[in-house]
């Protein structure tokens, strides 16, 4: 089985966030970057199904030289191959799924995994748009999956409960928190991922769709009224949320 | 833009609030006749609500091959309605259903897309979209450079407004669509039973680290239960194995605006504050008086959360009668 998992770089969550020069981008000074926690999951499954299946991983991102780093991770990993779509301005979602599909035509995999979201713009839409541009089925937000020869069973989270989804293969499948627990790479697989080829793969530069006029800090923080564990305290609080708020 | 296509959920063949919310943000941007609600089921349906907060125009798509929802088959049937109608605005609910299927049938219109819209406004007669990013530490503006435009809206934040209007044309709208194009099937649905889901309630308690173990979660659960309200969990609680992932808040867990959050023995960390902090009202319990949660909250009591949460449901109760 032919797995390609697509995964991206973020800054890390707890990174405080600063507007850029341009008053539409974060100032990437000091910001830390990482490797987007959901794709981890996929490919710690794409790795296992290998591992039972037998085939091959590839992983793949589109960006500049900086994301060599997140590639190497995934190949300390396991992973037997890393793609880089080299892109060195900015682009958006659509342009990231279209090169997906590009080097997808090529490669034609069997499954396409995906983080459910990446946790810069957390917009979930490139798994979608990915299975459209390729004619895929495609289940998101997946915790449980099982292959059996073609047949895909896929538990999908939703809001109270879960989907049960059965599709085929080809097909694609972001991965949710719960689906494993992704394993940590061995200190020697990361010094041999140092010397491992990264094969580069021309980015198709088509017209942006989404143009961000601005960004801005969200505005400053409630004024809130903060009081102490006195019996009159908290009956002022429960007045408060009657009253003004007009929950209770 | 001219013409807006709505797209309709159901739960329990009751049209969810989500949809009604859409139908107010669609009527705040252009005039009743150029706005069209779809539903895409084999069921009857009762429109009254949708005359309550305002809806004109139904189309109801019924011909089904299968009975499964599937969301290849169901961004066809979209596009198809979308290309007859000439629309130039998709909204969709920003839930499990809307987030995967509005960038799916994105692609088939050759429109561009954007997800978790916050804010909507015209100017210009330019459609300008705001939507957090960066787990909220950001805002970014922005506009989609296509002649066709499809959003999803983050529940709760556009509240649905009531809009009576007497007539609703209705219309049943035939499509082609085969087996084949079900290329995916959901096959069960299965319910968190008994349970009022984080992501579906008005109201949320949520515990922390402060609660110590398990075994004092009955806490959380009373104060849930006087409040009306769900049950959820910080991200500390979840990896701890008390609580299961179902009911976790945050960036690895579910993203919600309740009108009212509760946050029991939960510092704030970044990634919780990304789940709630746009929740209309934060309540926050705490001993630690520096925590961050207490910069987020409207409201916050600094104490011992096993002294306070039972007086906090004593006083509720007395004002519930």
């Amino acid at each position: 089985m032919k797995i390609l998992v697509c995964i991206s770089k973020v800054p890390d969550t707890t990174t405080k966030i600063n507007v850029g020069e341009d008053k539409k981008s974060i100032d990437s000074k000091g910001v830390k970057f990482i490797l987007n926690p959901y794709d981890e999951f996929a490919i710690e499954e794409g790795l296992r199904i290998k591992e039972q299946k037998g085939g091959e991983v590839t992983v793949l991102t589109v960006g500049d030289e900086s994301n060599q780093d997140i590639l190497r991770t995934a190949l300390a990993m396991g992973a037997d191959n890393a793609v880089l779509v080299k892109a060195s301005y900015d682009f958006d979602s659509f342009q990231v799924a279209n090169n997906i599909a590009n080097y997808a035509k090529k490669y034609n995999p069997d499954l396409i995994l995906l983080g459910r979201q990446s946790i810069d713009f957390d917009s979930f839409q490139v798994p979608s748009l990915l299975a459209t541009l390729l004619d895929f089925p495609s289940v998101s937000v997946v915790s449980k999956l099982t292959i059996d020869s073609n047949k895909i069973i896929a538990e999908r989270d939703i809001e109270g409960g879960k989907e049960i989804v059965e599709t085929s293969l080809p097909c694609i499948i972001s991965t949710q928190k719960g689906i494993n627990e992704p394993r940590y790479p061995k200190l020697p697989d990361i010094m041999k991922a140092k010397k491992k080829n990264i094969e580069e793969f021309p980015f198709e530069n088509t017209n942006k769709y989404v143009e961000i006029l601005s960004l801005q800090l969200p505005d400053k923080k409630r004024v809130g009224k903060i009081v102490g564990d006195s019996d009159n305290e908290i009956q002022e609080i429960v007045n408060l949320l009657h009253n003004e708020a007009k929950i209770i | 833009m001219n013409k807006i296509l709505i797209y309709l959920e159901l739960n329990n063949n009751i049209f969810k609030r989500s949809s009604l919310e859409l139908i107010t943000a669609a009527n705040n941007l252009t005039t009743k006749e150029n706005i069209f609600g779809l539903i895409i089921t084999k069921n009857e349906i009762n429109d009254d609500i949708l005359k309550k907060y305002g809806l004109q125009n139904l189309i109801i798509v019924n011909n089904l091959p299968l009975d499964n929802y599937s969301s290849s088959a169901f961004s066809k049937i979209v596009n198809q309605i979308a290309r007859q109608l000439n629309i130039d605005l998709l909204l969709f609910s920003g839930n499990a259903t809307g987030l995967e299927l509005a960038p799916k049938v994105s692609v088939l219109l050759d429109a561009a897309y954007s997800a978790d819209t916050i804010g909507l406004e015209k100017v210009n007669e330019e459609l300008i979209i705001s939507k957090p990013v960066y787990a909220g530490k950001a805002i970014i503006k922005l506009k989609l450079n296509k002649q066709i435009k499809v959003l999803t809206l983050r529940p709760n934040i556009f509240t649905a407004k009531e809009d009576n209007i007497e007539n609703i044309n209705k219309e049943v709208y035939n499509v082609e669509i085969s087996e084949n194009d079900f290329k995916e099937k959901v096959l069960e649905v299965k319910r968190n039973e008994g349970k009022l889901d984080v992501s579906e309630a008005d109201i949320i308690v949520s515990g922390g680290r402060g609660i110590k173990g398990p075994e004092n979660y009955y806490l959380i659960e009373e104060l849930a239960k006087v409040l009306g309200g769900a049950v959820g969990a910080s991200r500390a609680v979840v990896d701890a194995g008390w609580r299961p992932h179902s009911e976790q808040v945050g960036q690895t867990g579910k993203t919600v605006s309740p009108n009212l959050y509760v946050a029991v023995g939960i510092s704030g960390a970044v990634q919780h504050l990304a789940g709630m902090s746009s929740s209309k009202y934060i309540l926050a319990i705490n001993k630690d008086k520096e925590a961050p949660i207490f910069k987020v909250a409207d409201y916050g009591i600094v104490g011992d959360i096993f002294q306070i949460v039972p007086k906090l449901i004593e006083k509720i109760k007395q004002i519930k009668g």
